[in-house]
């Protein structure tokens, strides 16, 4: 029998296969700090597709469109579980939409939406090894630097 | 399509046909430069940094068509210095003019304007990302000293890693068949994006590091000016800005069609007795900017 190394939760949202190093920004970006209910996360897990990953559970969670959308910068492969009663009702994979407005800071520090109360906005132009094509200055953010906008 | 009440903030913003037509335009005003038909018409400038040679381009174009300018020539004269947005500005420029020319030190700025302007916007540099009415203009010296734009062999030389005219230039010149011959110092080669674009649009570049190498095989030779801050090592940009200096005597045996431009200003990248060569064009690019400038805001203004 396998053997469950974060325990199974009853109702909520699991996300599964997220890049283990981005398991703490997943759980930043979510803003899970600040989350009233249990949490259950794991990293450095083995997975046949990542080769490690990470996974967070939560009890009495269910996601947003928008939220979801949130997860892709992070995690462009994982898989979204609704459980129910201990039953997965549903399980879809995350993706990035073409456009992602706000969430994510444009790098350039010389970016106008750096220095003036704007929304950045951005195109997606690798939904894979995302990359964020900057509406305003027209520079590319990619992964390595990535900051999420408060 | 019309560019009347059309912002002009990156040079993809216009299609191929659209750029044509300012350039169209431009050859009327080159025959006709005086021109009452912005009467009643304000145009404010807003230079957020200063930049007096193209700040008086733009107001030298609104006056030869008769239109009014307000404006300010660095934001320390302005009320940014009481600490109003940039937002705010923009809005309540708006509400007084029809037209708002800008530059700003900041990337992505003119874009922000323009969704927040009631009227159009002309970006006139915004930081180290556009300045799409210097690539009309390069474009129209262009068609003017070689008769055409397609299949033109042009060399960019200095600074390629920075600089925004030769980014858009080259960008706006993937619609003409040309072939890039690209002459900088290793540490200043065009950046990845705009060869990415190159290759996109089936051109040809190549690379060097010695303008001897291609000046007698190109039918434009673009010089730009390498700046010093560019170098973390002080002692490398002495040793590279030498290479870079064009002097007469190397334009033997170039082709009789050859024109060397530059956007100035120039530091010493072209040596004053180059001046007199006729082949030497940057002066004469320059003045092509105040009749390009007047096309757009003809189009823009609807009343051409
Ligand atoms: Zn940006």
């Amino acid at each position: 029998m396998k053997e469950f190394v974060v325990k199974a939760i009853d109702n909520g949202t699991v996300i599964d296969h997220i890049p283990s190093e981005n398991v703490f920004n997943v759980i930043r970006i979510l803003n899970l700090e600040n989350f009233d209910n249990q949490i259950l996360f794991g990293t450095n897990l083995e997975s046949k597709k990542l080769g490690l990953k990470g996974i967070i559970k939560m009890r009495n969670k269910y996601f947003e469109k928008d939220e979801i959308n949130k997860i892709a910068i992070f995690a462009p492969q994982a898989t979204l579980i609704k459980i129910k009663e201990y039953q997965i009702i549903e399980k879809t994979t995350v993706t990035l939409p073409e456009k992602i407005e706000a969430i994510v800071k444009c790098f350039n520090p010389n970016c106008i939406t750096n220095s003036e109360n704007i929304t950045t906005k951005f195109t997606v132009l690798d939904k894979v090894d995302v990359k964020l094509l900057c509406h305003y200055c027209e520079k590319i953010t990619d992964k390595e630097n990535f900051i999420i906008s408060k | 399509m019309s560019l009347k009440n059309r912002s002009l903030v990156s040079i993809n913003d216009f299609t191929k046909e659209e750029q044509l037509q300012v350039l169209e335009l431009a050859r009327f005003f080159e025959k006709n430069p005086v021109q009452d038909i912005l009467n009643n018409k304000v145009v404010a400038t807003l230079f957020f940094e200063p930049s007096t040679r193209t700040r008086l381009s733009f107001e030298s174009a609104v006056s030869r068509l008769g239109g009014k300018i307000i404006g300010f020539t660095d934001a320390t004269s302005s009320s940014l210095q009481k600490g109003e947005s940039f937002r705010d500005t923009i809005k309540t420029v708006s509400n007084y003019s029809d037209l708002i020319v800008m530059r700003h030190p900041k990337e992505g700025s003119a874009r922000f304007a323009s969704e927040v302007s009631s009227v159009p916007i002309i970006n006139a540099g915004d930081g180290a990302n556009q300045h799409p009415t210097q690539t009309l203009l390069d474009l129209f010296t262009i068609n003017q000293t070689q008769g055409k734009l397609d299949n033109q062999h042009i060399a960019f030389v200095g600074d390629l890693k920075y600089g925004r005219t030769v980014h858009s230039l080259v960008m706006a010149l993937c619609n003409f068949n040309c072939t890039f011959h690209l002459v900088s110092p290793l540490e200043l080669k065009l950046p990845s994006s705009v060869k990415f674009h190159i290759n996109e649009s089936k051109q040809k570049y190549f690379q060097y590091t010695r303008i001897e190498d291609v000046i007698k095989n190109v039918d434009i030779l673009y010089m730009t000016r390498i700046q010093k801050e560019r170098f973390s090592d002080p002692i490398d940009y002495e040793k590279i800005k030498n290479s870079y200096i064009l002097k007469n005597d190397m334009l033997a045996g170039t082709k009789e069609n050859l024109k060397i431009l530059h956007p100035l200003p120039r530091v010493n990248e072209i040596n004053e007795d180059v001046d007199n060569s006729a082949k030497a064009y940057y002066f004469q690019q320059a003045m092509n900017g105040v009749y390009v400038r007047q096309a757009l805001m003809s189009l823009i203004f609807g009343v051409k």
